[in-house]
């Protein structure tokens, strides 16, 4: 059904491409990155005029569902395939799908609690306990270990999460799983989830909103949007221990520490990463691409391109507030880019 | 009417061929095609709407039954879908919009329509109807930012204060709730009751009014007892049109009803609506028994429709008895 309705969009933009350009390579998948990649396809295709790249943000999981199909030339998710994914993968196209990571993103717990102006602390087990609804009190013990100097209010603790199904609810209940076996166990990983408390809130926007209007509230956002609208945000206490803000040096320094044990194939979840100062609900994004390509045109466009994002692609992350790729991913990538036939 | 559309003409005889022909260019046969052919293709429209809407959601059906439409847990990740919150929250949500909207919209088209100065009424009815065409989001935005906030403040301190003990206002109240929902809904589909009712009770004939007023009623009595009966099947029609609207909106709700799946005896507390988590999950739903139940609440949502629609017609065909045909 999906392919059916993306069909002509793609067909459409696949024909504007070609009005313009000799060659026209086309994408879908992953929102949180679409700023950044919007950005790479543009500043690429004024160095080489005669590529085109149409990139459709319509979620991490069309993405995936449209590079398995083959109506894409690449996808693009914020949580790696599964076993499943990739095995169906290999059934319908008869190759593998490479991962390569691209940019990190992080999320942070945003919160409004009135009389409260500094940053909270957060330990894993404060954070589990709030989304799992057994912490329900703001001067709940948990909290108030790592918050000595604040004087917390003993009222309710509003829960506020994403409606949506989202790459950012992903890297938020990884992490929870990660930290808690409870949340494991109970509620588990996934885009969407069932949640045990909370209201629910539409986008980043909708999250923001509801926690700035209700007094008490606890939500969760992406660190972009966070810092784009200024957005006060608490800190994380990190695998080390530590309680680490999260800015673009403490996400790359998440993917650092996580680089040490990067598997060959990239597909990682760097939260709750190693790493004095990792912050821990940090994540890379990923562009999924075809281990075989049959057209040498645009099999030349997107290795090309890949060398291109990796190098100077790279330099232009922290104008969008996009953390960087450390350097031993990159070299790791380099040589993976190799794989592609 | 018309004769059965020709299908093959040159295997027609020549005499038959030139009678379509000239019946052709007096625009009968032509007429004929066209309107047919509006009304095939609204049909298959539909129709196809249905079938995609059953074959997609196979998995589901197959692997949940009817247990999909009487289970209350949604949990993507375990592979458990009920529809029961969200047929709940859609049923809930647009009954209490018509609870709000149909004295407003019928009083108003009434007032527009029979007491109103023309110059008035139609200057309010331009307004009306650019109420219709406001994008649902900007109605979700200041449901957001405007209504919650005054909710919050006065009309739910003031309900809890006087109806506080019928369970319906019991609970936290959050902002984002049911009941919010249901008066943004209101305030969506007041203009097409309004924009409909009055048109309708403009084109009561005049000879009716003047009969009654003959027969020594008031203008009161006259608007309640012979031209509102009068046009009662077309203000039944502009409320189920209404009903419609409200059934598959989608933007709006979901901005400010809370996106919780539960089913709470409180209006105050969150819920959800089915064409609201359809909007919210699909494009980013893996796997295929999560996509499957996404288009099986599409299916649920045609067959509230349906079943609404139903209703319609048969408050129609006992309504339209009571009025002057």
């Amino acid at each position: 059904m999906i392919n059916r309705l993306i069909l002509p969009a793609v067909a459409a933009a696949s024909l504007a491409g070609v009005a313009f350009a000799a060659l026209s390579l086309t994408g879908a998948g992953a929102t949180f990155p679409y700023p950044m990649y919007s950005k790479w396809f543009n500043e690429y295709n004024k160095l080489h005029p005669d590529i085109q790249i149409n990139y459709q943000s319509r979620g991490s999981g069309a993405g995936i569902q449209q590079v398995t199909e083959g109506t894409v030339d690449f996808g693009a998710s914020d949580g790696p395939m599964n076993d499943k994914q990739l095995a169906t993968f290999k059934d319908k196209r008869g190759c593998e799908a490479l991962h390569f990571p691209t940019v990190l993103g992080a999320d942070v717990p945003t919160y409004n609690i009135p009389g409260v102006t500094a940053d909270l602390n957060f330990t894993p087990a404060a954070l589990a306990g709030i989304y799992l609804g057994k912490i329900t009190k703001w001067n709940d013990p948990e909290i108030a270990k790592a918050n000595p100097k604040v004087k917390l209010p003993s009222s309710d603790i509003v829960v506020v999460h994403r409606a949506e199904a989202s790459g950012t609810t992903y890297i938020w209940v990884d992490y929870l799983s990660k930290v808690s076996p409870e949340w494991k166990e109970k509620v588990g990983v996934a885009a969407a989830v069932n949640w045990p408390t909370g209201l629910g809130g539409q986008g980043n926007e909708g999250v923001s909103g509801q926690v700035k209007q209700t007094e008490y509230a606890i939500g969760y956002v992406e660190l972009i949007y966070a810092i784009q609208t200024k957005m006060p945000y608490g800190n994380v206490q990190n695998s080390s221990g530590n309680f680490v803000k999260a800015d673009l040096a403490s996400v790359t320094a998440a993917a650092a520490g996580a680089a040490t044990n990067m598997p060959a194939d990239f597909r990682v979840s760097i939260t709750n990463a190693p790493g004095k100062n990792a912050y821990p609900i940090s994540s890379f994004t990923w562009l999924l691409i075809p281990s075989h390509i049959a057209d040498a045109n645009k099999k030349k466009a997107i290795l090309d391109f890949l060398h291109w994002m990796l190098g100077p692609g790279q330099k232009m992350t922290a104008a969008l507030s996009y953390a960087e790729l450390p350097k031993q991913v990159i070299a790791q990538e380099e040589k993976a880019i190799s794989k592609i036939q | 009417m018309a004769t059965t559309p020709v299908v093959n003409e040159g295997a027609l005889p020549p005499g038959r061929a030139q009678s379509f022909v000239r019946r052709l260019q007096a625009g009968e046969e032509l007429a004929y095609l066209v309107t047919a052919t509006a009304a095939a293709t609204i049909f298959l429209i539909t129709a196809l709407i249905l079938y995609e809407l059953f074959s997609q959601s196979a998995v589901s059906r197959h692997t949940l039954g009817w247990s999909f439409l009487f289970t209350s847990t949604w949990d993507p990740v375990a592979g458990n879908f009920g529809a029961l919150p969200f047929i709940y929250g859609t049923v809930v949500t647009s009954v209490l919009a018509l609870l709000i909207a149909i004295p407003l919209g019928v009083g108003a088209a009434i007032f527009l329509a029979e007491m109103a100065p023309m110059g008035i009424s139609n200057a309010l009815t331009f307004l009306i109807e650019l109420l219709a065409a406001v994008p649902s989001v900007i109605y979700g935005l200041l449901g957001i930012f405007v209504l919650i906030p005054i909710l919050q403040r006065s009309v739910v301190p003031a309900l809890k204060s006087v109806l506080g003990g019928l369970p319906i206002f019991h609970g936290t109240f959050y902002g984002v709730s049911v009941f919010s929902a249901g008066i943004v809904l209101a305030v969506m589909i007041v203009p097409f009751i309004i924009s409909v009712s009055r048109e309708v009770l403009l084109s009561v004939p005049n000879d009716q009014r003047e009969g009654s007023l003959a027969l020594g009623s008031t203008k009161w009595q006259t608007t309640w007892k012979v031209v509102v009966p009068f046009a009662s099947t077309g203000i039944t029609g502009s409320i189920f049109l209404a009903l419609a609207r409200a059934l598959g909106e989608t933007m709006a709700v979901t901005m400010v009803i809370g996106n919780t799946p539960q089913i709470k005896a409180s209006l105050l507390a969150p819920g959800n609506s089915i064409a609201s988590v359809i909007a919210s999950q699909f494009a980013e739903a893996t796997g295929d028994l999560y996509v499957s139940s996404l288009i099986e609440l599409g299916l649920v949502l045609f067959g509230v429709t349906f079943v609404l629609n139903g209703l319609a017609r048969i408050m129609i065909m006992t309504t339209g008895r009571k009025g002057a045909h």
